[in-house]
């Protein structure tokens, strides 16, 4: 009760500053300047938030803060767009929606999947809110019981969530996800700096690969690749009936497995260091367990949307907490969050361990905030989401170099180096493989996302547990088995045994015919061949680096068990077999155009950009693709180029970012934009 | 040696406070800026002391340059600051429109030949210097079981953790001080900011930490009233001769020499001081420095220059940065040159004692 004596008077408070004309004013704008940006994949919060930042200093902090609150909180909204209706991943918060959504668009259910994902969002929001005015106050000590042994727990988890979405064959599920962590660990070891499948010579591996490049390659270009060899539209048939109504129906039905998922979102947000980046995994692999009949998943039932929907809205909620009581941000949006919470109190407000003591009624008008930004973010999306959904019935090919356009310039922000769009490229072949030859791709990104921290929790929580054994044997027993541990090792068990019972029936990407025997053992050589590569290149690593050895030479060595077991069993097995997937064989009846020579534009736009930087490439590649590929005349050709280039410089101009130069710029000058 | 290495930067030091206010700016040399947008490059993420510090200086900054151009701040971390700071590199003089803050982390890596640097401080043109401190803490218990002032000797038996983002960065000042005291500290790597640092101080998991100052003012003060930390001791600061006083923002803390000194077996003379005296220099009283691209014509300089100071001529100046930065210099001018030079010179002798025993006790080989 003592609680809510001082959480009541401070919760009045809060709405007193909340609900004032221009306070609201500032939120809708915020709201609606989030969804115009989040509405492109891979910008995002960040973007979006770092252009507010200058003018943050000397604004009345209410209405600073309903701005900025506005525009992060309906970036998890709006990117549903991106994954719904062209199957990209708009940032990490909507991986998982595109298993359901993207399908359910192609059956011309659009309108409906992104209404019921909007319902959720707008629920999960709210959940998340109420949960955390109570959870906040007593949030402290228990955020401070998740340790390192716990954390790694978490992640363990998360990759757990591999055994739903390893498809039909569980092994090459388990090597595909290994692979992601593989490529998780290019780069420089978090813990002795040792480099890994890099080198100096090239720094841009240094640094690994960015989440938004290795999304982008896995999930869309695959995708739109696909699609654009189909030459339809994205949606095989006419929309069905119903509509938007249709979705809030769907999300009414399952407005328990709404819950759960929305409770999911905010404790796992709750917990600092995971980013947010599992919260939506672990809702899908929630989603399905519970559900009864799993035939559908993968290929366009409408709870996978809802599951990871209600999810990531209530995680930002919950990501409030590490953010507001300890000054430990769990996404980048949250970093900039506090450096412009820091700018509007002018010092004042602090947000860290002191925010709730000195500053409730502030966290209580942070909090509700975000409740109110995603009820106006969702109202706004759920009226767009009817005509936003006509996308899906242009014919692709005049959609396609557009969202190149766009992936492009999203993969550029992520280093500002032409070597971005190497990477997409790279990336972007794997994923079409993996698409082709039925290799699990959600395993896959799972395994890239959970590498980093899978890795350093394991790291720090053997270093740490290793001086607790020198204390004492009980307690270094009681840190690394504490009841939050034991307890998530028996969820973990629980989930992958069910998992694995019933990953036959759960074909996350759809099914798959069989085919010949070549290709598919080609492509399993192949990655068996990187991962071999991978393992020499980890043994290598001198013993005062071995902390950055041990862990990819154990994935790898997992990995190259895995490989050599689907070699056997495809010398065994007949070809008829799930292992030797195949959709080359599938779609050939209704693909019109070759793989090689679809590439081939990607590959000449990534060449020209090179050479004569990315405008001037893209100006050519948007006039000779219209012309020739979609077939229409110069006429129209010439009007989409100058649309999509004004678009694309005003995005840029708009956000201050540059575009990739080529080595024509480093020649002569060029004005911007062509620089 | 050190000494005489101590005193120019100790002269800037004074010359510092004179130096606000003074015209650098013949007239008419100023470049104008009106509608532009200055980028500041910031090395690392947006959580670190850095971010702070530029995030604090930005709007200010903004309202002094001429033209009043919108002050914006990138982050691009990467490689121990190395990568951001070989990305300014490459990149020449343009408009003016684009700085550079580099911090400790950035001239640990220059002054111990890392392989990555591929910049030199010597083509860059610094603007401002800002000096932070730093205070090392642990947790109640074992503080209460510390001897007369500061005295280390009672914890010798203990097994410390403490998270670290790696021995090469500026941890390397703390890691070198504790070990002087002899205590038995295991870094744990991979953190990823001294935020995480802290967090893990307060699970428990690490028992020993340090912060710079704003993050200790932000971060550590709430557990120091709540009893769960308790400060040891401050790096402290340089007096006008270059000796090591208190740290003028936590006066009653003692320093890293006292303890030192209070503690068997530390010595405040020899090579092991000397190289941990040259680096606390080269990170701390010059810690964070704003710098314009090589080839920035004398008119850029002097136009920057001029706008931190007029930042620092700010009514409020000194209430604002009290509690966003502590009180340290906040150099212009020909002090900041000279900061910059004590700050990226230091003698060979302490280089060579400092990559030695980071190879002896951490395994790490430069090169």
């Amino acid at each position: 009760m003592e609680v809510f004596a001082t959480a009541l008077p401070a919760l009045n408070d809060a709405f007193a500053m909340i609900l004032q004309p221009h306070v609201i004013g500032y939120l809708v704008l915020g709201v609606v300047m989030g969804l115009c940006i989040g509405v492109f994949p891979g910008l995002g919060g960040i973007a979006g938030l770092s252009l507010l930042l200058p003018f943050m200093f000397g604004m009345e902090p209410v209405t600073g803060l309903a701005l900025m609150i506005g525009m992060v909180a309906v970036v998890p909204t709006s990117d549903t767009f991106a994954s719904v209706l062209m199957g990209i991943p708009g940032s990490s918060a909507s991986q998982a929606t595109v298993l359901d959504g993207f399908p359910m668009a192609k059956k011309g259910q659009a309108a409906r999947a992104l209404s019921a994902a909007f319902a959720s969002s707008l629920f999960g929001g709210l959940v998340g809110a109420a949960f955390l005015t109570i959870f906040i106050l007593a949030a402290r000590p228990i955020v401070l019981l998740f340790q390192t042994p716990e954390l790694l727990m978490i992640t363990i988890f998360g990759l757990s969530m591999v055994g739903i979405l390893a498809g039909r064959v569980a092994l090459k599920g388990l090597v595909a996800a290994c692979l992601g962590i593989l490529v998780g660990t290019i780069g420089e070891g978090a813990s002795s700096g040792a480099l890994r499948m890099s080198t100096y010579d090239l720094p841009y591996l240094v640094d690994g690969l960015k989440l938004v490049i290795v999304g982008l390659g896995i999930f869309a270009i695959p995708e739109i690749v696909a699609l654009l060899r189909q030459d339809k539209a994205i949606s095989d048939r006419a929309p069905l009936g119903g509509g938007w109504m249709l979705g809030v129906k769907d999300w009414w039905a399952n407005k328990w497995l709404s819950m759960r998922c929305s409770l999911i979102g905010v404790v796992v947000g709750v917990i600092p260091g995971l980013g947010g980046s599992v919260v939506d995994w672990i809702a899908y692999g929630h989603t399905v367990q519970t559900a009864k009949d799993k035939s559908q998943f993968g290929s366009g039932d409408v709870r996978g949307v809802i599951g990871p929907e209600s999810s990531n809205n209530a995680k930002e909620g919950g990501g409030l907490v590490p953010t507001l009581l300890f000054g430990i941000p769990g996404s980048g949006s949250m970093a900039i969050f506090i450096s412009a919470v820091a700018l509007l109190g002018s010092g004042s407000i602090e947000v860290g361990p002191s925010m709730l003591k000195n500053n409730l009624n502030f966290t209580y008008a942070i909090v509700w905030l975000l409740a109110l930004a995603n009820v106006v973010g969702t109202i706004i999306c759920i009226a767009a989401s009817g005509g936003i959904a006509r996308l899906t019935e242009i014919r692709f090919a005049l959609l396609a170099p557009f969202l190149f356009m766009i992936i492009s310039f999203a993969a550029f922000q992520s280093r500002q180096e032409i070597w971005d769009l190497v990477a997409l490229f790279g990336i972007g072949l794997l994923g079409i493989m993996m698409r082709r030859f039925d290799w699990s791709r959600p395993a896959f990104l799972i395994g890239f996302v959970l590498s980093a921290p899978a890795e350093r929790y394991t790291n720090q929580a053997y270093q740490i547990a290793a001086s607790r054994f020198r204390r004492g044997f009980d307690e270094g027993i009681e840190y690394i088995f504490s009841p939050i541990v034991i307890v998530l090792i028996i969820i973990t068990l629980l989930s992958v045994v069910i998992g694995l019972r019933q990953a036959k029936n759960i074909q996350a990407e759809g099914s798959v015919d069989s085919g010949s025997k070549r290709a598919p053992l080609i492509f399993l050589l192949a990655i068996t061949g990187y991962i071999a590569l991978t393992y020499w290149n980890s043994a290598i690593i001198p013993d005062f680096a071995r902390m950055d050895r041990v862990f990819p030479i154990f994935v790898a060595t997992v990995a190259l068990v895995g490989c050599a077991l689907l070699i056997v069993q495809m010398m065994m097995k007949p070809e008829t077999n799930a292992i030797f997937a195949d959709r080359e064989l599938q779609e050939i009846s209704a693909n019109t155009y070759g793989l090689w020579g679809t590439l081939a534009w990607f590959a000449s736009l990534l060449i020209a950009s090179a050479l004569v930087g990315f405008i001037l490439a893209l100006a050519g590649f948007l006039l000779l693709f219209i012309r020739f590929r979609a077939g229409k005349s110069w006429g129209y050709a010439a009007i989409y180029t100058a649309v999509g280039i004004m678009f694309i410089c005003g995005m840029a101009a708009t956000l201050g970012r540059d575009f990739p130069p080529g080595i024509l710029q480093s020649v002569v000058d060029l004005p911007w934009p062509l620089t | 040696m050190f000494t005489n290495l101590m005193r120019p930067l100790a002269c800037a030091l004074t010359v510092s406070t004179a130096m606000v206010g003074t015209q650098a700016l013949a007239d008419g040399h100023a470049i104008d800026l009106s509608g532009k947008t200055v980028e500041w490059i910031i090395p690392f993420s947006e959580t670190g002391g850095s971010a702070k510090w530029a995030n604090f200086y930005a709007p200010l900054l903004s309202e002094e340059l001429p033209g009043n151009p919108t002050v914006v701040v990138t982050f691009m971390p990467g490689a121990g600051s190395t990568k951001g700071a070989n990305h300014f590199q490459g990149l020449e003089y343009d408009d003016g429109t684009t700085i550079f803050g580099s911090s400790g982390s950035t001239q640990f890596p220059f002054l111990l030949s890392d392989p990555r640097v591929r910049y030199e401080y010597g083509d860059w043109n610094v603007v401002l210097a800002s000096g932070t401190g730093g205070v090392s803490y642990l947790p109640a218990d074992l503080a209460g079981q510390l001897g007369d002032g500061g005295d280390a000797t009672p914890l010798l038996g203990e097994d410390f953790i403490y998270g670290s983002q790696g021995a090469t960065r500026l941890d390397l000042v703390p890691l070198l001080a504790w070990e002087m005291l002899g205590l038995q500290v295991e870094p744990v790597f991979g953190i990823e900011g001294r935020g995480d640092g802290r967090l893990m101080f307060e699970r428990g998991e690490a028992n020993i930490d340090y912060q710079t100052s704003s993050s200790f003012l932000s971060g550590v003060t709430p557990l120091v009233e709540a009893g769960t930390a308790v400060p040891w001791f401050s790096f402290g600061a340089l007096d006008a001769d270059g000796n090591i006083v208190r740290d003028p923002t936590f006066p009653d803390m003692p320093t890293f020499k006292e303890v030192c000194e209070a503690t068997e077996g530390c010595a405040t003379e020899g090579q092991a001081w000397d190289a941990w005296k040259a680096f606390f220099v080269a990170g701390f009283p010059a810690q964070k420095m704003v710098f314009l691209p090589a080839g920035a014509p004398e008119a850029a300089i002097a136009t920057y220059t001029e706008a931190f100071n007029a930042v620092q001529a700010r009514d409020d100046f000194a209430e604002i940065s009290k509690a966003r930065l502590g009180v340290y210099p906040q150099l212009t001018g020909s002090a900041a040159q000279t900061a910059l030079s004590s700050a990226t010179e230091v003698p060979q002798e302490a280089k060579d004692f400092v990559i030695n025993w980071l190879s002896e006790r951490y395994g790490v080989v430069l090169q």
